[in-house]
């Protein structure tokens, strides 16, 4: 390991006036420091910095994923296209690129249910679920999820039949995974823009199910 | 490396702690670390591979004591580092004190949305036939080398049934090094749970990794 830590702190540095001296003070000091000297020395557009925040912040995030999930309930034609290769049936609806190259599409059935987790770093389907959330990043689902899967859907609130078998799925490569949740009953006729309505963040992770029509938002 | 990232199966982190209505950035400093990551790949000239390899490659009391945008923060300062882009004294000024690098491209506004939209998909043509298909059984590679490697520690020895075949993909071991794409084929294994975690594991769940062919031999 060639250890460039650039985490050392030097005293005669960062003078603070009161002793609110937190790490995460240390640290935005670091970040507005590097940003001032990338665009100083003129690496860094600054407008495709804000471009790129907003990209994620506003335009890319799990709606997207709602809608192919929404589809795939109501369009049997589109179901079988998403399983068989869910990459272009997700380019279809508009969604590609970045950390969504490649995507393999796994069911939930009564008999299975899906989990995904990247043990090694943070793959996550981008294009189709946004960024991921914090503790998808995090020791504990990463440690966990390969090991006690139920368990974990139970630190969520989720207790699975104890006859369904669990799949996880590890990201370790460039293929990234999308769980299609299994429909919620009562759903019968529904339009795409009400089941999309239905399919939460977490129910395409595998951490959790889609929305029952009853139930509130969570 | 066998490093603090390669966390499957590590116990003692504790519950996962969901938080309701998460924001996609908590705190301005998350956004500009995105940011920056994404839109230095292209002046600095670096791969996704490389990108993990920087944030990996330290101790583990460092890897667990940083958040992930910090572990992002310092594995582009080290990218930067290694390519003379930006120095530490430079970080630790904040203002330029060394002449910028001639000659690096800039990712301008109007090319953010092309970039995103193309990615950087890592299927090749293939230069061999798989060795392996679907139902093969095959053991992951008792392999431990101290550069980039994404086999992780718990499936290595262990004997599971090919379930998927992706195509030739880029190799992730040597595009860290910088030593070419020299792509391979790309499987799913599937591991059963009591073969990777013995008396421990449900024995109704299964776990596959994505497993680049040299990762792999046939197992009997």
């Amino acid at each position: 390991m060639s250890g460039h830590d650039h985490d050392h702190h030097h005293d005669d540095h960062h003078h603070h006036h009161d002793d609110d001296h937190s790490e995460l003070s240390e640290t935005e000091l670091r970040v507005r420091a590097l940003e001032t000297v990338l665009t100083e020395k003129g690496y860094v557009d600054p407008a495709a910095l804000d471009a790129l925040i907003e990209t994620y912040e506003t335009k890319v995030g799990p709606r997207n994923g709602a809608r192919v999930i929404a589809k795939a309930w109501a369009d049997p034609a589109y179901r079988t296209r998403l399983l068989a290769d869910a990459t272009p049936a997700i380019a279809e609806l508009g969604y590609a690129g970045r950390q969504g190259e490649h995507i393999v599409a796994v069911e939930n059935t009564a008999q299975q249910h899906n989990m995904v987790v990247c043990t090694l770093c943070s793959c996550y389907p981008w294009s189709v679920l946004g960024l991921p959330p914090v503790w998808y990043k995090a020791a504990p689902y990463r440690s966990r999820a390969v090991i006690d899967p139920r368990g974990v859907l139970r630190d969520f609130g989720f207790e699975l039949p104890a006859d369904t078998n669990i799949r996880v799925w590890d990201s370790t490569a460039e293929i990234r995974y999308l769980v299609v949740p299994q429909r919620p009953a009562g759903t019968e006729g529904w339009s795409e823009d009400q089941l999309a309505d239905l399919v939460t963040r977490d129910s395409m992770i595998g951490t959790g199910f889609a929305r029952s029509p009853a139930e509130p938002r969570r | 490396m066998n490093g603090a990232h390669d966390m499957g199966g590590v116990d003692g982190f504790g519950p996962v702690i969901p938080e309701p209505n998460e924001p996609v950035f908590h705190g301005d400093w998350e956004r500009r670390v995105l940011a920056m990551t994404l839109a230095m790949a292209r002046p600095g000239g670096w791969n996704i591979d490389m990108s993990r390899f920087a944030r990996e490659d330290r101790s583990p009391a460092d890897y667990l004591s940083k958040t992930y945008y910090q572990i992002w923060l310092v594995g582009l300062e080290r990218l930067m580092q290694e390519r003379g882009l930006v120095m530490p004294d430079e970080v630790e000024a904040g203002r330029m004190l060394h002449p910028p690098k001639p000659g690096v491209s800039v990712l301008a506004s109007g090319d953010v949305a092309g970039m995103l939209r193309r990615g950087a998909p890592t299927e090749r043509e293939a230069t061999s036939k798989p060795l392996f298909a679907v139902g093969d059984r095959v053991r992951a590679r008792n392999i431990h080398p101290q550069g980039h490697i994404r086999l992780p520690r718990y499936v290595r020895g262990h004997v599971g049934v090919v379930e998927l075949l992706h195509g030739a993909h880029v190799f992730a071991d040597s595009n860290a090094r910088g030593t070419g794409e020299n792509p391979q084929q790309l499987y799913t294994v599937r591991f059963t749970g009591p073969e990777l975690w013995g008396e421990r594991a449900d024995p109704r769940t299964a776990i596959s990794v994505d497993a680049w062919e040299s990762y792999l031999e046939r197992a009997s």
